[in-house]
C-alpha cells in the first residue's frame, strides 16, 4: 500500500478481532486541507479518491483543476494533475483525454468556475461526449473571494453582492447544471446528489463511482452535482449549513440521477 | 466493542460526526488541538458503522469494528 | 521518401497543416476564422488518418485551453486563428507560458482593430511579439513569407516549443495563408524527430503516475505561485529562459553589402519590397533588405552590424501597420548597445495586397532621407 495513512502508529492498528472499516484512501494525500471547518470539499475529495482507487484508476488519473477554493485540489490527491484556468477545466480536459486516450481525466470544479465563467466550455464538451468526468460542487456562493452570488444562488439568499437577496428579475434563478447537462446527448450520466447526510454521501459516492464508470467504458460525460455547504460563507455552524442544504437548498435543487447510459 | 480514533491535528472541530454518530457516542473533548479546533472523543457503545468518518471532511477519524461473534467469545 | 522530394501546390495555410503534421503535430483544437480556415480543414482531414485529434472548439478560448490540456500531455499540439482569436486565447497563452508548455499558435493575421477586415495586415505585431496576455509572459515569433517556409517553419516551431518548454507564434498573414505556391514537403534541417520531442516533454508530462513505474511520485503542471518568494524564483526560471532563446535569432540580409538604404520588412511585405528593390538596384540604388524571420527575439545584431558596418547607412521600415516593428527597430539601433542611425518608417494599410511598384517610390525617397505616408 502506498498511502503513508497506514503506516500508523499502535492505537491506528487493528488489535485482536478488530478490522479496519474504515481507511484514507490511497488516491488521496495525507495532509491537512486549507479548506475551512465543515467545509464539505473535504467529503467529496475523498470521496473521489475512494473511487479512483476502487475502479483501479488512480494511476492513470489526471486530475484538472479549477479555480476557486478547490484550486489547489491537487495538493489532495495522489494522481498527476495540471491548473486551468478560471472556468476551462472541461476544455482542458478535454485536451488532457484526447492527447492521451488511455487516462481517465476529470474536473473539479465550484459553481462559479462550471456554472458561470465556464458554462460554455463545460456545456459544450459535455455535448460532444468528451470521456471525461466532472465533478461539481454546488454551494451557492463563491466561496473563495469571500461569498458573492453565484449562478447557483437561490432566490431571496443573501450574499455579498447581493445584499437585499438574489432576485430573479435582473439576477437570474439558481442555475440547474444537472438537467441542463442531463438534456445533452453526450452526457451518459448526471445526478444531483447531497453532501449534508450519511445517507446522502453514500449515495453520492455511487454516483460519482457510476460517473467515472461512464468514462472508463467509453459511453460519454459523466457529471455529478454535489450539493455541498459553506458554513464560513453562509454565516452558520457545520451544522446548521447541513440543515439548510436539506431544508433549502434540495427544494430546489432536487436530487436523483437524471441520466443513466450504464445499464443500456 | 467497535471504537473510532481521532487524528487530533486533523480535525477542525467541526462537529459533523456528533451529528452523524446513530448511537449518539461521540461529543467534544474540552482538549484543543494546535490549530486550535476543539477535539471529539467517543464513550461507550461505538457499532462501528463508520456514519462520522464517511460525514468527516477531514478524513481525521478512523475506524475499527470489532465483529459479534469475536465480541459474544470474549465477553 | 524518393529522392527527388515531391514538390505540391498548396495554399501557404495548408502548408502549415503538412508541415505541423509531418513535425509530429498529433492534435489540433481550432474555431473558424477567415483568413486561415484551410488550416482546420486540413487538420480536420489529415490527424483522423494517423491516429491524431481534431477538435473544433466552442470557441477561441476552448481552442486554447484544449491545447493547455494536450500540450501538458506532452504531445505536439496546435491551434490557428487570425486577429480576434488570437485575442480570445491570450489568457490561455499566458498560463501556458507560466506553465512551461510547447504550445504553437499560428495567426494569419486580418486587418483591425476589432472585426476589421479580412485581408492581410500586420496590425497584430504588437499582440505577438510583446504580448496581450498578462503577466512576465513571451513567446517566440516566427514570421514566414512564403508558402514554403509555412512548412518549415512548423517544425522550427515545434523545435523551439519543445526545447525551451514555451509558447511559440507563427505569425502570417491573409496573403501568406492564401498564396498558393510549390512546396517541398520535406523535413528542414532543423527539425526535431518526433522521437526527440517526446523525449523533452518526458520529464515534465502529466500522464497518469503509473506510466512511469509503481509508486511514481505525481505531476502537477500549473503557474500559481502564492507562498511567499516563490513567483520570483519561477520568474527567474522565465527570465532565464527567455535569455537563452536569444541565440534563436533569425534574420536574413540580402543586398546589403554596399545598401545605403536597408528596408526593414518581414512576412509577405518584405516578398514585396524584395521586388521593389529588385527593381531599384537595376537602376542603380544601393539598396538592400533586412528581413527578421524571428519577430522575437527580435534580431538585434543583425541590425546593428549593419548599421555599424557603414556609418550613415540609413534604415527604413516598411509594415502594414500604422508603425509596430519600426520600434523594435529603433530600440535595437538605439538601446544601450546601439549607435543610432537614421530610421524611416513607411506604413500600409492593411486590406490590400502589397504592390513592389507602388513600394518603389517610398524606397527612393528614403534614399534621400524622405519619409511618405500611404
Amino acid at each position: 500500500m502506498n498511502n503513508p495513512c497506514n503506516a500508523l502508529p499502535e492505537a491506528l492498528r487493528p488489535r485482536e478481532g478488530e478490522s479496519l472499516v474504515f481507511d484514507a484512501p490511497a488516491a488521496q494525500v495525507d495532509r491537512p486541507t486549507h479548506y475551512c471547518p465543515g467545509c464539505h470539499h473535504g467529503i467529496a475529495h475523498r470521496l473521489v479518491a475512494e473511487v479512483l482507487d476502487e475502479l483501479d484508476a488512480t494511476d492513470r488519473a489526471v486530475l484538472v483543476a479549477s479555480v476557486g477554493c478547490s484550486a489547489f485540489s491537487y495538493d489532495y490527491f495522489a494522481v498527476d494533475a495540471l491548473e486551468a484556468q478560471h472556468g476551462r477545466a472541461c476544455a482542458v480536459a478535454t485536451g488532457v483525454r484526447r492527447a492521451n486516450p488511455d487516462s481517465v481525466v476529470f474536473t473539479y470544479q465550484g459553481d462559479g468556475d462550471m456554472a458561470a465563467i465556464g458554462l460554455a466550455e463545460s456545456v459544450h464538451a459535455a455535448n460532444r461526449g468528451e470521456l471525461i468526468t466532472a465533478i461539481f460542487i454546488n454551494n451557492t456562493v463563491y466561496g473563495m473571494t469571500g461569498g458573492q452570488t453565484a449562478p447557483t444562488t437561490l432566490i431571496g439568499q443573501i450574499t455579498t453582492t447581493s445584499p437585499a437577496g438574489r432576485r430573479l428579475r435582473g439576477e437570474g434563478g439558481p442555475l440547474r447544471m444537472t438537467e441542463l447537462m442531463a438534456g445533452l446527448d453526450g452526457v451518459a450520466y448526471a445526478e444531483r446528489c447531497a453532501l449534508d447526510s450519511v445517507r446522502h454521501v453514500r449515495a453520492a459516492k455511487k454516483a460519482l463511482r457510476n460517473a467515472f464508470e461512464v468514462q472508463i467504458r467509453g459511453l460519454g460525460f459523466g457529471f455529478v452535482e454535489l450539493l455541498s455547504g459553506c458554513p464560513t460563507n453562509w454565516h452558520m455552524t457545520p451544522q446548521a449549513a447541513n440543515r439548510r442544504i436539506a431544508e433549502e437548498m434540495i427544494p430546489v435543487f432536487p436530487l436523483g440521477t437524471a441520466k443513466n447510459l450504464l445499464d443500456k | 466493542m467497535s471504537r473510532i480514533v481521532f487524528l487530533e491535528d486533523r480535525c477542525k472541530g467541526c462537529r459533523l460526526c456528533i451529528d452523524a454518530c446513530p448511537a449518539g457516542v461521540i461529543r467534544p473533548s474540552g482538549r484543543f488541538n494546535h490549530q486550535g479546533y476543539e477535539v471529539m472523543t467517543s464513550g461507550e457503545g461505538c457499532t462501528g458503522c463508520a456514519s462520522c468518518a464517511v460525514m468527516c471532511p477531514d478524513t481525521a477519524i478512523r475506524v475499527f469494528r470489532t465483529a459479534r461473534t469475536a465480541e459474544g467469545g470474549r465477553a | 521518401m524518393s529522392d527527388a522530394p515531391e514538390r505540391i501546390l498548396i495554399k501557404g495555410n495548408e502548408a502549415v497543416a503538412f508541415g505541423a503534421v509531418d513535425a509530429g503535430c498529433r492534435c489540433y483544437f481550432g474555431y473558424p476564422i477567415t483568413p486561415q480556415n484551410e488550416i482546420p480543414e486540413a487538420m480536420s482531414r489529415l490527424l483522423p488518418e494517423i491516429g491524431g485529434c481534431y477538435v473544433q472548439a466552442e470557441s477561441e478560448v476552448g481552442a486554447a485551453s484544449m491545447l493547455l490540456g494536450a500540450c501538458a500531455s506532452g504531445v505536439p499540439s496546435m491551434t490557428s486563428s487570425s486577429g480576434c482569436g488570437i485575442s480570445l486565447m491570450q489568457e490561455a497563452l499566458s498560463y501556458m507560458t507560466g506553465s512551461m508548455l510547447p504550445a504553437v499558435l499560428v495567426n494569419m493575421a486580418r486587418g483591425g482593430p476589432g472585426l476589421g477586415d479580412i485581408g492581410p495586415s500586420q496590425g497584430d505585431y504588437f499582440q505577438a511579439v510583446k504580448g496581450g496576455g498578462h503577466g512576465d509572459h513571451r513567446n517566440i515569433v516566427l514570421a514566414p513569407a512564403t508558402a514554403q517556409e509555412c512548412y518549415d517553419f512548423m517544425f522550427r516551431a515545434f523545435a523551439l516549443a519543445f526545447t525551451y518548454a514555451n509558447p511559440v507564434m507563427v505569425l502570417g498573414d491573409a496573403v501568406v495563408g492564401q498564396i498558393k505556391e510549390p512546396v517541398r514537403r520535406t523535413p528542414p534541417p532543423d527539425a526535431l524527430a518526433p522521437e526527440r520531442l517526446a523525449e523533452l516533454a518526458a520529464p515534465w508530462r502529466v500522464e497518469g503516475r503509473g506510466r512511469r513505474g509503481p509508486g511514481a511520485a505525481p505531476r502537477l503542471v500549473k503557474s500559481v505561485y502564492l507562498a511567499e518568494g516563490t513567483l520570483a524564483a519561477r520568474n527567474r526560471q522565465l527570465r532565464d529562459k527567455y535569455e537563452a532563446m536569444r541565440a534563436e535569432a533569425r534574420w536574413i540580409a540580402q543586398d546589403t553589402d554596399d545598401a545605403d538604404l536597408v528596408v526593414v520588412a518581414y512576412g509577405s511585405i518584405a516578398r514585396a519590397v524584395r521586388s521593389a528593390i529588385r527593381a531599384l538596384r537595376a537602376q542603380g540604388a544601393a539598396v538592400g533588405l533586412f528581413r527578421p524571420i524571428t519577430l522575437y527575439p527580435f534580431p538585434d545584431e543583425g541590425l546593428r552590424a549593419l548599421a555599424a558596418a557603414r556609418p550613415g547607412r540609413r534604415f527604413l521600415v516598411v509594415e502594414q501597420n500604422l508603425g509596430q516593428m519600426v520600434e523594435d527597430v529603433r530600440l535595437a539601433l538605439f538601446g544601450p548597445a546601439g549607435r543610432g542611425a537614421e530610421v524611416l518608417f513607411h506604413g500600409l494599410m492593411p486590406g490590400l495586397l502589397a504592390d513592389a511598384q507602388t513600394l518603389e517610390e517610398p524606397v527612393r525617397l528614403a534614399l534621400a532621407g524622405k519619409e511618405i505616408r500611404s
